[in-house]
């Protein structure tokens, strides 16, 4: 700790710039700058909760509907709407990590934010914290909803459940990452991939199926997604009530593999904007 | 110039900037041309050029925004393109061109940077700062709704929540009425002097650079033209004010007064 004197009054104590104590106040900084920006905004804590909620409710009644059918695995309590709960904490801890640093691009502070003594693995792992908090504004009341209006307990799924919950959130961030540096690289032209990579996963990662229906050369393709293993362990513990700790595994070492690739692509980015100039350029 | 091109000691001590052979090309654009130059502690300095004349991108190559092409540049003896996080908190930054976010409230901006800067007594910081920059009033404000001066006050005090050896500045004035333009350059003036701080900034403004600056580098398609003092600079050139000398220079109508007097000057004319 270093003390400056000014003029009369005036004196700035500053604290050590390096270490682990000085990297997770910076982290702190920022998801306290975020904190601030979304209690500054009625509108967009409801818009969290908003869209979830849709969704749950479309699902839901679908669900309920097919029930009463003949179909066997429609009968089988929960496998849609648990799908669909489990894909919007992928989808909606992607779109929290984006638009959050989009955010920074909007307000045209990325410049301020990466002149100051903030590393980049400092700035993704507090997209990363908000990510998780935003998630859980936003997931907590819809999940509370879900058991009220078709009486589905995600909490059904046992430690599971925090399992599922890791894996999705860490290929939320792998996706988060890669389209953070495209932005970041190709400016705010960009945008649109921040909204639309999650649901390249869609298809591939048998929300609403198992992969057994995908055709042969796909299923090793869905493998190599680590939410695939959490939907199909889904689907095995509300349809058998057994729980693949093999699936689990698979999930986890995939993602670490996932997060060290976007990791690695978002500083290329970071590199390739600070070598073409388009950090001076933000925004455009 | 040639007694002020940087020395190996300049880039192997700890100056608060040394240049050598800076260069920075986009494409088949050199925005910035093999400029060299070192900066002597608590001195105030000026970039001087015309759009396009590379300020800001050497501007943000010292602050590690962007990659040189080729060449060094070295802040308190760091490499900025290899160690920035040694000096990062020694230096700060203002820009028109950069803003702090306008839903946050003036407080929660300056709070939010001193937490990246390490500021320990940030309450008493941004206490401090609101008064001597008459932000008091605005701290619970969202900085959207300020003026632009007002704005431009905030960002400055943002810049010295760390009392930053080193400030870089670019366009600190631009936009601003004459009036909160040079209530500005006082502050900054203020600054320099009870700090000791090192300024660099840049800009287009001649009363400004004459106002402020200790020393004028100027620029022109990403080559130093000129680098003196801003009297010897109106001396050199035989002219009233510093605006005169900038116009002649990049329009390539003027000549030194000492290079007036050779005999191919002669024949010229």
């Amino acid at each position: 700790m270093s003390g400056v004197s000014l003029e009369a009054g005036a004196v700035v104590v500053l604290l050590m710039p390096n270490g682990l104590d000085a990297s997770l106040r910076r982290i702190g900084a920022l998801v306290r700058r975020y904190m601030y920006l979304l209690r500054s905004s009625g509108i967009r804590l409801i818009e969290l909760i908003y869209w979830p909620f849709l969704q749950m409710l479309t699902w839901g009644f679908l669900q309920k509907y097919l029930a009463g059918t003949t179909i066997p695995l429609a009968q089988a309590a929960g496998v849609l709407i648990g799908g669909v709960l489990l894909w919007d904490i992928l989808f909606r801890s992607k779109i929290g990590f984006s638009t959050t640093f989009i955010e920074e691009m909007w307000s045209r502070n990325l410049g301020n934010l990466l002149t100051s003594p903030l590393h980049p693995f400092e700035l993704v792992a507090a997209l990363s914290v908000w990510s998780v908090i935003r998630l859980a504004v936003s997931m907590v009341p819809v999940t509370v909803a879900a058991y009220f209006f078709f009486g589905f307990n995600l909490l059904s799924l046992g430690l599971a459940l925090a399992a599922f919950f890791a894996v999705l959130v860490l290929t939320s961030w792998s996706l988060g990452l890669v389209s953070a540096g495209v932005i970041l690289r190709y400016g705010l032209g960009a945008e649109e991939l921040a909204w639309s990579l999650a649901f390249i996963l869609l298809p591939l990662s048998c929300v609403y199926y198992p992969v057994s229906v995908l055709p042969g050369w796909l299923k090793p393709i869905a493998l190599t997604l680590p939410p695939t293993h959490v939907f199909e362990g889904m689907r095995s513990i509300l349809l058998h009530g057994v729980v693949n700790v093999t699936e689990l595994w698979w999930a986890l070492g995939l993602n670490a593999v996932y997060l060290s690739i976007g990791y690695l692509a978002f500083r290329w980015f970071l590199r390739g904007a600070r070598i073409n100039g388009s950090l001076l350029q933000l925004g455009e | 110039m040639d007694e002020r091109v940087t020395t190996p000691q300049d880039l192997a001590g700890t100056i608060p900037i040394a240049i050598k052979d800076l260069t920075k090309v986009y494409g088949n654009v050199i925005a910035v041309n093999r400029i060299s130059f070192a900066i002597a502690p608590r001195t105030t300095v000026a970039l001087l050029g015309g759009n396009g004349a590379g300020k800001t991108t050497t501007i943000a190559m010292l602050l590690g925004l962007v990659v040189p092409t080729s060449g060094v540049v070295r802040v308190f003896g760091a490499d900025m393109g290899r160690n920035r996080y040694q000096v990062a908190q020694r230096i700060n930054f203002q820009s028109p061109y950069v803003d702090l976010p306008m839903r946050l409230t003036v407080r929660q901006n300056l709070t939010v940077y001193a937490g990246l800067y390490g500021v320990a007594n940030a309450e008493e910081r941004i206490a401090y700062l609101g008064e001597d920059f008459q932000l008091t009033a605005l701290l619970d404000r969202a900085t959207g709704k300020l003026s632009a001066g007002q704005k431009t006050r905030v960002g400055l005090a943002k810049a010295l929540l760390n009392a930053p050896e080193l400030l870089l500045l670019d366009e600190p004035t631009a936009s601003l009425d004459p009036d909160t333009a040079d209530w500005t350059r006082q502050k900054l003036k203020e600054y320099a002097r009870s700090r000791r701080a090192t300024i660099l900034f840049a800009s287009h403004n001649m009363a400004e650079v004459e106002r402020l600056a200790d020393r004028v580098i100027l620029l022109d398609s990403g080559r130093i033209l000129e680098d003196d003092t801003p009297r010897a600079l109106i001396e050199t050139y035989g002219r009233k004010t510093l605006e005169e000398v900038f116009l002649d220079v990049v329009r390539g109508r003027a000549r030194r007064l000492d290079e007036r007097d050779k005999p191919e000057a002669r024949e010229a004319s």
